[in-house]
């Protein structure tokens, strides 16, 4: 019998099944909108969750880390939102316009619509009502059948549409908060961002959850007009029982300016997917990220950055140290497409292992139909120096806090090119809890 | 203060060291000098804690305490310092962070706490500005981009701010000028105290003018082999180590 037969359903594709037919009359949306969330559903109930054997999950057995499937949740309660005013404390000092989504449910008490001027914010749900909501549920960039998007599309509840008027610079950087609470159910959020031509905005995206067992999965696309630029900073710091799926679909028109960095701190099972296409020509993109494991957690990073124009550079740089059984997976790919000539890519994924059962995978890519390009990758896997360590113990530090040093030098590489401070800081303590809670 | 009996270690089941005896008391300065290879360098890694080093037999206790019992950091906040032959360069830990990190660990391993920081920044300052070392430095990564000379001159700051009881300084002289030899050698004096004692490595007799020793050792593969006063290191510079390699070697 081949085990493929897609006939043999597990209990999460079954229970997926369920929950769609009994949410979907209640997601928002019009008949469109509804269509599009069928579609989306069929495309997933015929490709069922990936496992191993689907070349693109080869390393993140979607089928195995997904037991079950949770329900989406409904409205907050009291306790959870409270909960939720604790979690966004450290964000307090940070200004921004702040879009909070407590298990995927919009919480105004605990939002700051006041937009920069030029800079306009909707709930995605409202706008799924309108005839813009397919419009806003087509990225256009990743790819077509991925299971993370389908199933976000079919379930999406609720979300932000920003857009940032032509030639504007925002005043305040938009935070799109998702705090999860309680626990046993899913949250789909989505965030469609446009910055018209000249624009610049900063986005925070956080996904923040103390305990409990959750699905999240979070789709944000990003439609960087020609002359603009955009900053995503993401911060991840799910519950350690959590499922964690994640998007970003960025388009690029030409002379824009894309610089994302991504830090992965919770989650049992995380899948950061970033797809980066260049459509005009002359762009730039610095895609970061660093990510942090320890037990027998899973962080997987997905890149594809496709140049399908004339003289744009990408930067690519993702470091993970891991700890216990955990484990690191970096597929990484630069496509350049026929013509894009003068492009300049690099790529680069490092992992630490702190400990003898920690494993990293690291499989980059190039794929170039273009003569007259520079591109290059390259994949470090290493434990920590010991002459460094001996030096450093040699002055009295004990092993953990020089260990701890060396990891924070290690992440600080990518941390530090976070422009705005307080985020900057904001992730650099993160790391540094990570670190101390390993002592 | 550092007694040493019998040393013998190892790397890769290569034996370094081979009986060195060395007795050090409270507020003596003692010169090893000695041909390259001799096991110079390794005698201080074995002293400091470093683990490729396997010691096969003998003991070193320091103020009585077992040496070899204690792991790297603790020999550290036991008082002992290794000033390296070759300091080594940190990317992303600043020279401010790691001085900081190492004072404190010492200090917590005494029992006290924390060093206030503008406290801290205000010892650093002062100590650093005798030996010549600019605020820049101190913020850029540990020994990154420093100079042969620079490296050794952070390597005194560590042994001022860390005020260890026993000093072993690897060749510190070594890729010094002449002025950044007299600014390493004043901060070494500055630190001569009677309860504080050094081993001083050195390949040539003009770190001995600098700092005078009490006593003078030959070391040859592997161990002690003549011991004199300062005259000794006068008797080296002139006559080279042809005779201590053949009676070691005997
Ligand atoms: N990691 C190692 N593996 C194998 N042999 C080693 C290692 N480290 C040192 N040795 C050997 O041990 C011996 C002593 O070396 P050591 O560095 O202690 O000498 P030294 O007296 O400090 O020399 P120098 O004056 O050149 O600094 C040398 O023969 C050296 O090759
Ligand atoms: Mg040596």
């Amino acid at each position: 019998m081949n085990a493929e037969v897609r006939s043999i359903r597990t209990a999460a594709e079954t229970a997926l099944s369920e929950i769609f037919a009994s949410a979907f009359a209640g997601l928002p949306g019009d008949a469109a909108v509804a269509e599009r969330r069928r579609t989306a559903f069929d495309a997933f109930k015929t490709a069922g969750l990936p496992s191993r054997r689907v070349e693109d999950w080869k390393y993140t057995d979607l089928r195995a880390l997904m037991r079950d499937a949770k329900p989406v949740a409904g409205a907050p309660d009291g306790v959870m939102i409270a909960a939720a005013r604790g979690a966004l404390a450290p964000y307090a000092a940070i200004d921004a316009t702040r879009v909070t989504f407590v298990n995927g449910r919009f919480v105004e008490e605990l939002s700051d619509l006041a937009t920069a001027e030029g800079v306009s914010v909707t709930l995605l749900k409202d706008t799924l009502a309108t005839g813009a909501g397919v419009e806003a549920l087509s990225d256009g960039v990743s790819p077509v059948g991925n299971v993370a998007v389908a199933l976000n599309t079919a379930f999406v509840a609720d979300g932000v549409v920003v857009s940032v008027a032509p030639g504007v610079t925002a005043s305040r950087p938009l935070h799109v908060a998702n705090i999860q609470a309680g626990s046993e159910h899913a949250a789909y959020g989505r965030v469609v961002a446009r910055v018209g031509e000249g624009g610049n905005v900063l986005l925070i995206e956080s996904h923040i959850g103390d305990a409990g067992a959750h699905q999240t999965n979070s789709v944000v696309t990003l439609d960087v007009a020609d002359g603009a630029r955009a900053e995503l900073v993401k911060i991840q710091d799910e519950s350690l029982d959590t499922l964690h799926l994640a998007t970003l679909a960025v388009r690029l028109g030409a002379k824009a300016e894309l610089k994302t960095f991504a830090l992965a701190a919770g989650a049992r099972a995380a899948r950061q997917q970033i797809y980066v296409s260049f459509t005009g020509d002359a762009s730039t993109a610095e895609i970061r990220g660093a990510g942090f494991a320890g037990a027998s957690r899973h962080l997987d990073t997905t890149l594809v950055v496709e140049h399908d124009a004339v003289g744009c550079a990408s930067r690519e740089h993702f470091k993970t140290a891991l700890d216990g059984e955990a484990r690191s997976v970096f597929q990484g790919k630069i496509v350049v497409k026929p013509g894009a000539q003068k492009t300049d890519g690099k790529m680069m994924a490092q992992a630490l292992l702190l400990s003898e059962a920690a494993e990293a995978d690291a499989k980059p890519e190039l794929e170039i139909f273009a003569d007259d390009v520079v591109c290059g990758h390259g994949a470090t896997v290493g434990a920590l120096d010991d002459e460094l360590l001996f030096y450093l113990k040699s002055r009295g530090i004990p092993q953990k806090e020089a260990e701890a040093l060396m990891v924070q030098a290690f992440v600080g590489e990518v941390i530090e090119t976070i422009e705005h401070e307080g985020l900057r800081e904001l992730v650099t303590h993160r790391a540094l809890a990570w670190l101390t809670a390993r002592t | 203060m550092l007694s040493i009996k019998n040393l013998h270690a190892s790397i890769e089941d290569k034996p370094i060291l081979r009986g060195l005896d060395l007795e050090v008391k409270p507020g003596e300065v003692h010169a090893i000098m000695g041909p390259n290879g001799s096991g110079k360098s390794t005698l201080s890694y074995v002293l400091a804690g470093k683990d490729d080093y396997e010691v096969t037999e003998g003991s070193a206790t320091l103020d009585g305490q077992d040496l070899f019992a204690l792991a790297a950091d603790e020999r550290a906040a036991a008082g002992l310092f290794l000033a390296f032959q070759y300091p080594l360069e940190i990317p992303g830990v600043a020279t401010m962070t790691f001085l900081k990190a190492a004072v404190n660990a010492q200090r917590r391993a005494r029992g006290e706490g924390d060093l206030p920081t503008p406290q801290f920044m205000k010892l650093v300052r002062e100590k650093a500005d005798g030996l010549g070392i600019s605020s820049d430095m101190l913020k850029r990564g540990l020994n990154v981009g420093f100079s042969g000379g620079e490296k050794k001159r952070n390597e005194i700051l560590q042994m001022a701010l860390l005020e260890p009881k026993l000093c072993v300084l690897d060749e510190t002289d070594s890729g010094l000028d002449i002025d950044a030899l007299k600014v390493v050698s004043e901060g070494v004096n500055a630190l001569r105290a009677k309860d504080r004692a050094f081993v001083v490595i050195t390949h040539y007799q003009r770190l001995l003018d600098h700092i005078a020793p009490d006593v003078v050792h030959v070391m040859a593969k592997g161990r002690i082999v003549r011991t004199g006063g300062p005259e000794l290191a006068h008797e080296l510079e002139a006559r080279g180590y042809a005779d201590y390699v053949g009676e070691a070697a005997a």
